[in-house]
């Protein structure tokens, strides 16, 4: 059944569409692979065997009573663990949620099955998806497809690890400072992170709610796209979300993979460059743009001096509003209990919970989020950090007013070895210095996978104006038509 | 001059209702310092004049009609809760005993 895993969810989707393939038969060799590879990988933290199969049958079912199908329907899709399924353990890959089976799905979720997409379980993420290797799950790390030795990224880095290594075509992940475009690019898959509100929130486990946005990983640009349309739209259920028209990312990605930019101008951020940079990424990305010029753009170098400070600003952002969030982790609802015997008070029991339950960097976030935001000290740094976003917001817009899409390195860095980094926070922070900026000012970005740097992927970054998500795509899709094999059949067997 | 002492880090914790270890607030002390030098530089960033953004995209008030809708079921709910008794979530006692 190799065939099948190797294909892409539309060419999946067209199999089942017109009854050449059973979903039945495309979920059990999807869920094969993971039996074969996922002891290597540790990409899931839980496979829904039994679901998928179910959810299959339902499709194989519509189909044989004449229904016209949905554009994905019967494509198996992994989805992380941070994102609430209803009658599945839900973990965010904390010890203080271990054993929690939500009562309800997210509206992604709600919008996957009605799509007919055949979620094959959850997979591994950074604890509450904060860090940027998968080193902070209480499961243990994921490891990268391309060398088991190094992190397949993070936070979605179970999600990365399972589209790269041919588990599922297509998976969900969440992307507050990078989340989703930095494990794509050090896997050399995909990844988008929609305009801030293009996707509903309503069911993702919050972290930093000014940030947090769900969105799509595929290995192809237009696999991504087929995604974000199923997922995106307004929701009533979360109240951030834009009631406005999805914008249609999938013609984009088509009409991008005809490879003819003419009349579009490109701008390089020449903020996003220099010292810190790994010299094959440098290169790598360098003659991505070349070709883009060569595809008819116009390319530009674009300043962007405030996004020097996007690392410190998000560092104070983020964690202030974690520090708030993670406050509904009190052991009274849901979730763990340490040291309730009857005697014990109130906040004993929750102070004793906590620490029991959340990991390392978590507790660090709360910290700094609870000193950020105290009185005395809220004007220095969350203040402070709030203002710098205005002034990242200004210099793209100043950007924009020139060009139509900002291009970067999606990592300073390749894949890098797990292990070192994770006990040195402020060197794990340093890596996500290309994917804040957009992050910050709510912008959409993609990484595509671009080029190799010493035998290992190197990703793209684009970034459009808000609700312009289709140009991350057709420039992308070009991206992707320009090179002469898919970067990932490079990686090696697993 | 370090930014965060170690009883700093202690009272922060306890705000945030963490028993941390002794061990934990050693290491903490001094990651926390760390991390809090490197993002010092912001404080000298924005002029006064400059608006602080809360949110990317800007929000306005979102009401919704006041009609009844359907409620997850209690029952359901209350399977996920560490102690639930009668139909109610359980809870450790509020009042120290001498209160």
């Amino acid at each position: 059944m190799t065939e099948f895993i190797k294909l892409s969810a539309a060419e999946l989707a067209g199999l089942v569409a017109d009854g050449t393939a059973s979903a039945r038969d495309i979920t059990q060799a999807h869920l094969d692979r993971i039996t074969s590879t996922d002891e290597r990988l540790n990409a899931f933290v839980t496979v829904d065997a039994e679901g998928a199969l179910a959810t299959a049958d339902a499709v194989d079912a519509r189909r044989a009573a004449g229904e016209q199908l949905p554009p994905l329907a019967g494509v198996p899709i992994a989805v992380k663990d941070i994102v609430v399924t209803n009658g599945i353990e839900t973990t965010a890959a904390s010890k203080i949620l271990r054993g929690w089976i939500p009562p309800y799905d997210a509206t992604i979720v709600t919008k996957l099955r009605a799509a007919g997409l055949v979620p094959l379980g959850k997979t591994n993420l950074d604890e509450f998806a904060m860090g940027s290797s998968t080193e902070n799950s209480a499961f243990g790390p994921s490891r990268n497809p391309w060398d088991l030795a190094r992190t397949p990224g993070g936070s979605s880095g179970g999600s990365s690890a399972a589209v790269a290594a041919y588990q599922a075509p297509l998976a969900i992940g969440t992307d507050t400072g990078g989340s989703i475009r930095q494990p794509a690019s050090l896997t050399g898959i995909v990844g988008h992170k929609p305009t801030y509100g293009g996707v509903s929130r309503s069911g993702l486990i919050a972290y930093a709610s000014s940030l947090d946005q769900a969105g799509p990983f595929g290995r192809t640009v237009l696999d991504a796209a087929l995604l974000h349309e199923v997922i995106a739209g307004h929701d009533p259920a979360d109240s951030t979300s834009l009631d406005l028209p999805v914008p249609l990312v999938a013609d984009a990605a088509r009409i991008g993979a005809a490879g003819d930019l003419t009349g579009m101008t490109i701008g390089v951020v020449s903020n996003l460059s220099g010292e810190g940079y790994e010299p094959g990424v440098v290169s790598a990305i360098a003659a991505t743009v070349a070709q883009l010029e060569q595809m008819g753009a116009k390319v530009v170098e674009c300043p962007c001096p405030h996004f020097d400070y996007a690392l410190a600003a998000y560092y104070l952002i983020a964690p202030s509003e974690c520090s708030s969030n993670l406050a509904r982790f009190d052991a009274m609802r849901y979730g763990l209990r340490v040291g309730d015997d009857r005697q014990a008070s109130l906040e004993a029991v929750m102070a004793g919970t906590r620490d029991a339950g959340f990991g390392a960097e978590v507790k660090r976030r709360i910290i700094i989020g609870t000193y950020a935001l105290s009185a005395g000290y809220y004007d220095a740094y969350y203040g402070q950090a709030q203002k710098v976003r205005t002034l990242i917001s200004r210099d793209f817009i100043t950007a924009f007013s020139g060009c139509d899409v900002l291009v970067s390195p999606t990592s300073p860095i390749v894949a890098f070895e797990l292990g070192p980094r994770a006990e040195d926070p402020m060197a794990m922070y340093a890596v996500d210095l290309c994917t804040l900026p957009a992050s910050l000012a709510g912008v959409p970005a993609i990484s595509v996978p671009c080029g190799l740097s010493d035998g290992l992927p190197v990703g793209l970054q684009i970034m459009a104006p808000v609700l312009a998500d289709d140009r991350c795509y057709r420039v992308a899709a070009a991206v992707e038509a320009s090179l002469n094999s898919p970067v990932l059949a490079a990686a090696p067997q697993l | 001059m370090s930014t965060i002492t170690r009883d700093e880090v202690a009272h922060l914790a306890h705000l945030a209702r963490l028993a941390v270890t002794d061990d934990e607030l050693d290491t903490f002390a001094v990651q926390l310092d760390v991390i809090l030098s490197s993002v010092a530089s912001i404080a000298d960033v924005a002029a006064d004049d400059i608006l602080p953004t809360t949110h990317a995209v800007p929000l306005t008030n979102v009401l919704r009609a006041d009609e009844p809708g359907t409620s997850l079921n209690r029952d359901t709910v209350l399977l996920a809760a560490p102690a639930a008794e009668g139909g109610r979530f359980r809870v450790p006692r509020i009042l120290d005993a001498q209160e």
